[in-house]
């Protein structure tokens, strides 16, 4: 194996066209190094992207944010104005690992290892939050859910990498949570979750809403009936019952060590309800 | 293959060696430098036991790979006191008996004093979920979080 | 009187929370443990481990990974000469395949490289032909007749006609007629438990570090509870003699039971033998959980008989324990301990092991008695509910007392289950407010304590302080109680006094680090070797002052004449007498040797508050008290240490922790990120209360406290849950998925 650490985009480019098969993109390493070890992996080349220009900066951009690929989980929690914007991805990149995971882990490299039960993805997604690729072809925006497709595998043709991801502007009354349900309460890899973004009138009338759940699925799952739950309604009672049943219904989880078909089934709809509370009160500006 | 050549300071005194691609931090500090006051609980970031700080960052030594810290600055146990002159957090660990085994403490203290830096006054709670990543099998974590709030106490009243 | 038994004195130095003497290495990160042993010219030792649960071993081709370049020596089960049926035969079967692997882990091969790396690749170059067995990794269906068999010769006599051959212990405790106490009672419970395995899990792997010369010397650095055993073991696998082979116990990174016997020393001694060069080894994590010793999983039946007023009339109790592929006794301690905590007329209690395609269980800290425990616990708080009686004063009116004839045989003498139940009733917690979602569980815990064989060595050195030598792993601080004892005993200051543990050429034999024995028996010996000093001392006295040796006599660290008719002489201090030693015979030591008897059981009672969350089955420990009998607490800080470790290593049992076997046999979550112990915001704060209830069998009233803090969780938290969501769960680990289960169950 050997280790390189380009300083630009098109370097790093070049590098993983040039060894299609055996190279990867090293960020912050928590998945990497791990299945290094374990022998899941054998990468030829392992190209670190935390020494490119511009990829450990957290930007705005048209009122949203622009996150660098190399930003890690600790600088996004102690970004400011990403807290402000998008508590719920906030909350749930700071949710991955443990203080010395968050040192290093980047959301891009929860995105890309695809793991089901990846915390910041169904966040991500819920936001609406594009990735933008680069590659031998240059570059291209790509929704964030378009890129896992399988347990451990993206989207993303040989060659490319992600190099940001926007979190776009919101408006007023709107605002996002993410819960998820682990059995300690901290250094577990989720059970079940569930992101909720939403936007209120000024009535308190839902508007609009974007539902998202993890570890029920191959793949993140955004939950259009979820989301029409919510619609139209105050989040009363009936709502969100309508709510965990649509979360139900949409999930199709499995049984393993973490937990049961019947448990995820169930649980999810829960962290959907609570969590559409809590966005809810935060779009209210009534807790933060 | 040729090894890769890293230059570093490491407790604040310059450090070089040689590694291989996928020799992580923990490999270098404990067998090529031999500074063995990290240790290796897991080898995969569950423990905490190997924790250092790099460029500030408290991370586990055992997901970083050696050849990243090309001109970082780490901090590892074995600069924590200053010669003789314990660290707070040891003299607090000793009086609290926050170790029996002991094979947690380096990690467990350098995490602490990461957190001290960031949060000097700290809840119990907050040093409680900062020190999630750090397994202690031995104390049940009472007396280590005791260590750590005392600690707290006695560097905030010497600013 | 004899001096061994307990006498009443007011305590100098004992009981004070005195800084321990390897602290400072410690918080420095300069304690060496087993994987910071270097040698010069030292090799890297690999297993390769057998990726299926139940397989004969056909072929192993090891001429590729002895080919590759870097590569020192390749070791096999075919190596080592095979020995006579026993334990030594089953712990090398255990640490490498023979014929068959019995277990997803198992070694079978083993290499010795110039690095890490190429160490590697070589394991990868054996090739090894399976044929693989259907395989068993659980109680029941192992117990079945058509179950595969694990290993063949090992069933007891006793075991009944309808139990496969995998069925090998059988042990059978108590008195009384059992079924006449049954009629006597106005309720009959019996119920079924079952507890998962767990593992110790200490955060050091095992690691090693062996030489062998070619004169047939041998020196091994590792990480154990007990380098005797170590020594024991490894000299007759390695037929050797033991006194060419000297073992070192480097500081320990946990044990809890787990180190108590070996996995990886034999074959680095072997790798090293070949090789002509030391030869390191150190476990991953995954081969910690795969392949060391974790406990038994265990299925009991409990049935107890009560009267309308509490008093329980009859306990019958059928344990079932798995500890793996080779038998192993402890169902024994299971069905000994499972009624301990109880003055009982009638009392049955059986025990059996079972084989299974798992890792040799080893030691767990009171191996046996935390499931047989919880399952007696549980069923003796339904009973309360049933009757409406408060759970604490049940247990009073049942406690054992002295004079006890215990379910296991023995009459007990003065013990603390009694006061450490009245201290428990006493305490704000038993009566604090709950909220909805919350309950309240009460557990009483027992473990026996031992003794055993006990060298210890206590120099008196020409400048007046002291150097005691002991041959027992310190895994808590018990160097600073050994100081301790030996400054209370000799009247000097703790810090005159420096303890260190040696290696097993350096001193008499000492038992394993178990049992909770050290700070009694090492103590114990280091009393008696501190009284021979003292004698020496008298002694040497007598001659400078040519008195009769009896007419010297020790108080608070000076000689002195016996009294007004001995003699006129100004008191000596031990620095003065230790000054003058050359001049008077030379250096003073005083030493002792004992297999110690009257340990003292130890009795505990815990009280848990938790809450669920009755939407997600997620259980919050809120509130925790340890009350455990210590006799004397040596150092206070150590105690609770001991009594807030193991309530948390079983809260973890109770709720999270557990090995988990997939449909292939394999172990599913051989990490720390899967297999659950607590961390730091999983808990409260755990608090303690001491009592002190002497025990006779020791001049200073020490009982061991290790061991028994982790038995009352179990039952604790469970008791706590069936309150917490109305319903009783029968099972271990209760995890989140099972809780939400009962709580929908129970709504129908
Ligand atoms: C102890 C521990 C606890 C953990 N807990 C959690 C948890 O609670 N929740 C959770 O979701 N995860 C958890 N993880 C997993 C891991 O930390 C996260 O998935 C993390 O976000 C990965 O980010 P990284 O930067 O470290 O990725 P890396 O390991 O660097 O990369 C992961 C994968 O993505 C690829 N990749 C990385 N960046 C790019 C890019 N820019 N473009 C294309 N491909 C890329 C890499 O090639 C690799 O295949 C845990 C891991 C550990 C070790
Ligand atoms: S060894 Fe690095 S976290 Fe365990
Ligand atoms: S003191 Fe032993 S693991 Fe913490």
């Amino acid at each position: 194996m050997r280790y390189t650490a380009p300083s630009t985009t098109a370097e790093a480019v070049n590098l993983l066209a040039s060894n299609p098969d055996g190279a990867r993109i090293l960020a912050g390493g928590t998945d990497l190094l791990v299945q290094l070890r374990a022998g899941i992996i054998a990468p030829e080349l392992l190209i670190d992207i935390k020494h490119i220009n511009g990829l450990r900066d957290i930007v705005a951009e048209d009122g949203g944010l622009r996150i660098g690929a190399a930003v890690s989980g600790a600088e996004l929690g102690e970004h400011e104005a990403a807290r402000a914007l998008w508590p719920g991805v906030v909350e749930a990149a700071e949710l991955i690992g443990s203080t010395q995971v968050q040192g290093r882990c980047t959301i891009v490299g929860n995105l890309c290892n695809a793991s089901p039960a990846a915390d910041s993805v169904p966040a991500m997604v819920a936001a609406g939050a594009i990735a933008r690729v680069i590659g031998p072809n240059g570059s291209r925006d790509c929704a964030v859910g378009e890129i896992p497709v399988a347990p451990g595998r993206n989207s993303l043709a040989p060659g490319e990498f992600i190099t940001s991801i926007l979190l776009p502007a919101r408006v007023e009354h709107a605002s996002d949570a993410y819960l998820r349900f682990i059995p300690r309460t901290e250094m577990d890899i989720a059970v079940c979750s569930a992101g909720v973004s939403l936007k209120l009138d000024k009535s308190g009338i839902c508007v609009a809403a974007r539902v998202a759940l993890g570890a029920v699925a191959p793949t993140v799952l955004l939950v259009e009936e979820a989301a029409d739950a919510l619609i139209g309604t105050t989040l009363d009672e009936a709502a969100l019952a309508d709510l965990a049943n649509a979360c139900a219904q949409a999930s199709a989880p499995i049984d393993d060590k973490r937990g049961t078909v019947e448990f995820r089934t169930e649980v999810v709809g829960v962290l959907a309800k609570r969590a559409a509370l809590i966005a809810k009160a935060r779009a209210l500006g009534e807790t933060s | 293959m040729s090894k890769i050549h890293v230059t570093t300071t490491i407790n604040n005194d310059p450090a070089e060696f040689l590694c291989e691609a996928e020799d992580t931090l923990l490999d270098v500090l404990r067998d090529t430098l031999r500074l063995s006051g990290a240790k290796e609980g897991c080898g995969s970031g569950d423990c905490g036991a190997c924790s250092v700080t790099l460029d500030g960052r408290l991370v586990c030594a055992c997901l970083v790979l050696a050849a990243e810290v090309e001109g970082a600055k780490i901090d590892t146990i074995e600069g924590m006191s200053d010669g003789e002159n314990l660290h707070i957090l040891q003299k607090k660990f000793l009086e609290h008996a926050a170790l029996q085994c002991g094979i947690c403490t380096p990690g467990i203290l350098v995490a602490s004093k990461a957190l001290l830096k960031k949060n000097p006054d700290p809840t119990e709670s907050e040093v409680r979920l900062w020190l999630a990543g750090n397994l202690c099998r031995c104390t049940g974590y009472d007396k280590i979080i005791n260590a750590v709030m005392d600690a707290a106490a006695e560097m905030r009243g010497l600013e | 009187m004899s001096l061994d038994e307990f006498q009443k004195r007011d305590f100098k130095v004992v009981g004070q929370r005195v800084e321990r003497p390897d602290g400072i290495d410690k918080v420095t990160g300069r304690a060496m443990y087993g994987a910071d042993a270097y040698a010069t010219g030292m090799l890297v030792g690999k297993m390769l481990r057998s990726p299926h649960a139940h397989a004969i071993i056909k072929s192993i081709d090891t001429s590729a990974a002895e080919a590759l370049a870097g590569v020192k020596a390749v070791v096999t089960a075919a190596d080592f000469a095979p020995l006579e049926a026993g334990d030594a035969h089953n712990v090398l079967d255990a640490c490498i395949a023979r014929k068959k692997a019995l277990y997803d882990g198992h070694a079978v091969a083993a290499v010795a490289a110039t690095s890490e790396k190429i160490a590697k690749a070589a394991v990868k170059l054996i090739e090894v032909e399976y044929e693989i067995l259907p395989h068993v990794t659980e109680i029941e269906d192992a117990l079945k007749l058509d179950a595969p068999i694990v290993q063949e010769g090992f069933r007891n006599k006793k075991i009944p006609a309808d139990m496969s051959d995998n069925a090998s212990n059988y042990y059978q405790f108590g008195h009384g007629d059992v079924d006449a106490g049954f009629e006597r009672a106005d309720l009959v419970i019996e119920r079924k438990f079952r507890t998962a395995a767990t593992h110790q899990g200490y955060i050091e792997p095992h690691a090693c570090l062996a030489s062998m010369g070619p004169d047939g010397k041998g020196d091994l650095w590792c990480c154990t509870q007990g380098q005797y055993y170590v020594r024991a073991l490894c000299a007759q696998i390695m037929a050797m003699p033991e006194s060419q082979l000297r073992v070192t116990a480097s500081e320990i990174g946990g044990g809890f039971g787990g180190k108590t016997t070996i996995f990886i020393e034999p074959i680095a001694l072997k790798l090293s033998q070949k090789s002509g060069r030391p030869v390191k080894i150190v476990m991953s994590r995954e081969e910690v959980f795969k392949a060391s010793g974790p406990t038994v999983s265990s299925v009991t039946d409990v049935k107890i008989g009560m009267t309308k007023d509490g008093r329980i009339t009859a306990g019958d109790a059928y344990l079932r324990y798995q500890g793996g592929a080779f038998p192993n006794i402890t169902c024994y301690l299971g069905a000994q301990s499972a009624f301990a905590a109880y003055d009982l007329e009638a009392v049955r209690t059986v025990g059996i092991n079972v084989l299974t395609n798992r890792p040799k269980q080893a030691a767990y800290r009171a191996p046996g008695a935390p499931m047989a425990i919880y399952a007696v616990e549980s069923v003796v708080d339904e009973m309360c509910q049933e009757l409406g009686l408060d759970p604490l004063e049940v247990r009073l009116l049942n406690a054992a007392k002295k004079g006890t004839k215990s379910s296991y045989g023995p009459t007990f003498d003065d013990i603390g289950l009694v006061a450490t139940l009245e201290a428990a009733k006493a305490h704000p917690h038993y009566c604090a407010p709950l909220g909805p979602n919350q309950g309240r569980g009460l557990s009483c815990g027992f473990w026996f304590n031992f003794g055993g064989n006990t060298s210890v060595s206590l120099n008196i050195n020409f400048d007046g302080t002291v150097g005691v030598t002991e041959g027992n792993p310190d895994i808590g601080g018990s160097r600073a109680s050994i100081s301790m004892m030996a400054a209370e005993e000799l009247g000097i200051p703790y810090d005159k006094v420096r303890t260190i543990v040696t290696d097993t050429n350096s001193l008499g034999h000492n038992d394993v680090t178990d049992g909770s024995r050290v700070t009694f028996a090492v103590g114990l010996a280091t009393i008696k070797a501190a009284r021979a000093a003292i004698r020496e001392m008298c002694n040497r006295c007598a001659k400078l002052w040519d008195i009769d040796e009896d007419a010297v006599v020790w108080k608070d660290g000076f000689a002195k004449p016996a009294g007004p008719n001995a003699g006129d002489y100004e008191p000596m201090s031990l620095a003065e007498i230790a000054a003058k030693s050359p001049n008077t015979g030379g250096p003073i030591a005083g030493h002792f040797e004992v297999n110690a008897d009257g340990a003292g059981v130890s009795f505990g009672v815990h009280l848990c508050d938790i809450e669920v969350d009755p939407e997600t089955g997620f259980t919050k420990v809120l509130r925790y008290t340890v009350f455990q009998d210590a006799g004397k607490a040596v150092h206070p800080d150590y105690v609770e240490g001991q009594m807030q470790g193991g309530a948390a290593q079983g809260i973890g049992w109770a709720l999270n922790e557990e090995y988990i076997y997939g449909a292939d046999g394999r172990l599913q979550n051989a990490g720390f990120l899967d297999y659950r112990v607590p961390v730091a915001s999983d808990l409260p704060k755990i608090d303690t209360v001491i009592l002190e209830i002497p025990n006779p069998g020791h001049p200073y009233g020490v009982r061991g406290v290790g061991e028994t803090p982790i038995v009352p969780p179990l039952a604790a938290v469970s008791n706590a849950m069936a309150q917490a969501i109305g319903t009783r769960m029968f099972e271990l680990p209760m995890s989140p998925p099972k809780v939400l289960k009962a709580i929908k169950a129970a709504r129908g």
